[in-house]
């Protein structure tokens, strides 16, 4: 059903870089740990960038890591206000083709106007890690 | 370079390196010619002896100091021999190097290379060299005896050791101690340095100075020059509490100036452009071979070998000799 099994040993030269971070003043960080471990397994190279990052620091960590996607956990609460300034900072660095996605703690009525802003998927609890890695697949065209 | 690449042009390009895409080995054809004038630092040791949080603090005072270097880290971490992901957690402890442009940071997953680097690191440096930075440090993966491979692209070695590692200490491992230019026992904030490092010192003395330092192979030459007497410094570190820095960044000058004083640099390059090329052309030999070879010469021997009435090294001569070279 999903291409999970497209990246197995052997098969892959490139491997997805997806860049994990914690967006502001969040200590929650089992969520993007269970997320960074998955991906992982799915046989993605997944860059872990730590707490407390500012939309800069995850704009410029993505840049350098050339990532395919960016994935977002946040559970603070902030993020209507912190999520669209990180696609705002992708942008500035000509990232703005790079897929956002992100996860935690996010209303349902707050989705609509972050998909808006350049959210390109959103992922609660309970979300099924076959949906988030098919996503990410769907939105990451092999380059070259 | 006649036009700087940006930032986000040399991210790029180091993606089409590590993935071997089209194109790449003509940047680096390039590139090459501007390289060579980097100062390459490989900081190797066991997993979570706090290899990260060193490179970050080298850096930070690095850059601190009156026309600093700009500096470019490569950070490796290992892949997963089941999905072939990686989790690649070395920037969490590089957070206070944010927003200065004179850093880039690259983490690198091993992809199935076991010598404690990935198989393109060497490019990657390449490129970073010839992209001007002034200073490019190679942080291993958690490296045991075997991972080894970075004292092949850095110019001086750090291994970091860590206190309260027990029994382990002894074991400070024959094979990485042997590629050390500078020991640093991290995490002399805690108990147990002393011992860590009496140990090491020990273990430094039953293994003679420097022997099959920086993969001298078997051949007619000196292991390494006559003029390059190098005892490597044990220093005390607190990478976290930020002390203990100066001293590694000045056993790196001093190490820098024997290498130049005695040749021994000079040697070291010379030796590893040479197994780089060797390397190199196994790797084309071998491709090369499989292509060459018609495919029932080579399933029959593959099956002799299969059966056991042929032994692996016979069958790898007949194949050769069936190519006429
Ligand atoms: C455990 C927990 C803690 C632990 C955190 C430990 C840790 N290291 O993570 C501790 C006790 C420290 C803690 C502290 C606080 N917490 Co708390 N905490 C929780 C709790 C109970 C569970 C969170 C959790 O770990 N879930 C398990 C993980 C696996 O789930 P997850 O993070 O949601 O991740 C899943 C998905 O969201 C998604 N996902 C997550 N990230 C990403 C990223 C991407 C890219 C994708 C695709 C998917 C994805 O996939 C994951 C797997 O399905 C929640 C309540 C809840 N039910 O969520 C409150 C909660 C998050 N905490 C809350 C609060 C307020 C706090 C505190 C401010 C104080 C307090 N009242 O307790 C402090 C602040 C700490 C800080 N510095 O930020 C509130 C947040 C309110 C809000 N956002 O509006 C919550 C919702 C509780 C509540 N109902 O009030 N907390
Ligand atoms: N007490 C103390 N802890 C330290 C010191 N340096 C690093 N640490 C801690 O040791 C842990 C591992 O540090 P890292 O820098 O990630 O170690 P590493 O060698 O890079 O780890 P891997 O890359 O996973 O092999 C972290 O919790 C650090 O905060 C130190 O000088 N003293
Ligand atoms: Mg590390």
């Amino acid at each position: 059903m999903t291409s999970s099994t497209e990246q197995q040993p052997g098969a892959p030269a490139r491997p997805l870089r997806i860049l994990i971070a914690k967006p502001g003043l969040d200590g929650h960080d089992r969520g993007a740990k269970v997320i960074a471990r998955a991906l992982r397994d799915a046989g993605m190279e997944v860059i872990y960038t730590g707490l407390r990052q500012t939309p800069e620091m995850i704009a410029e960590a993505a840049l350098q890591e050339d990532v395919d996607a960016v994935g977002l956990s946040i559970l603070s609460g902030a993020h209507n206000v912190l999520l669209p300034r990180i696609v705002e900072a992708l942008r500035e660095r000509g990232m703005g083709d790079v897929p956002i996605f992100a996860g935690g703690i996010i209303p349902d009525e707050d989705a609509p106007a972050l998909r808006e802003a350049g959210v390109a998927g959103i992922f609660g609890p309970g979300s099924p890690i076959a949906d988030i890695i098919a996503f990410i697949r769907a939105h990451t065209p092999a380059r070259d | 370079m006649e036009h700087p690449l940006t930032r986000r042009e040399l991210a790029r390009l180091i993606t089409r390196i590590e993935n071997g895409e089209r194109g790449a080995q003509d940047a680096l054809n390039a590139l090459y010619p501007h390289s060579g004038r980097a100062r390459i630092i490989g900081v190797t040791g066991a997993p979570g002896s706090g290899k990260s949080t060193l490179v970050a603090e080298m850096t930070r005072v690095l850059r601190e100091q009156a026309n600093p270097p700009r500096v470019a880290i490569v950070a490796v971490d290992p892949s997963s021999p089941f999905s072939g992901g990686a989790i690649l957690g070395d920037r969490i402890r590089m957070r206070d190097l944010y927003g200065d442009p004179g850093v880039f940071i690259r983490s690198m997953a091993s992809r199935g290379a076991l010598g404690g680097i990935a198989a393109a690191t060497a490019d990657v440096v390449t490129v970073l060299d010839a992209g001007g930075f002034e200073v490019i440090l190679i942080e291993t993966v958690g490296a045991g005896q075997l991972e080894v491979d970075v004292a092949r692209i850095a110019q001086t070695v750090i291994v970091v050791e860590a206190p309260g590692a027990g029994d382990e200490v002894q074991a400070v491992k024959a094979g990485i101690l042997e590629i050390a230019d500078i020991i640093v026992v991290n995490k002399a904030d805690r108990e147990g340095v002393a011992q860590t490092v009496s140990a090491l010192k020990m273990a430094l003395d039953i293994a003679p100075a420097g022997a099959g330092h920086h993969g001298a192979q078997a051949d007619n030459e000196p292991v390494q020059s006559d003029a390059y007497h190098w005892q490597a410094p044990i220093l005390k570190v607190s990478a976290l509490n930020r002390e203990g820095i100066p001293d590694v960044l000045a056993a790196l000058q001093h190490h820098a100036e024997m290498l130049a004083a005695s040749g021994e640099g000079e040697r070291r390059r010379r030796k590893r452009v040479e197994a780089d090329i060797q390397a190199r052309l196994r790797e084309l030999l071998l491709q090369h071979a499989l292509h060459a070879l018609t495919n029932s010469d080579y399933q029959r021997v593959l099956a002799a070998a299969d059966q056991r009435t042929l032994h692996p090294a016979e069958a790898a001569r007949r194949l050769l000799q069936s190519l006429n070279l």
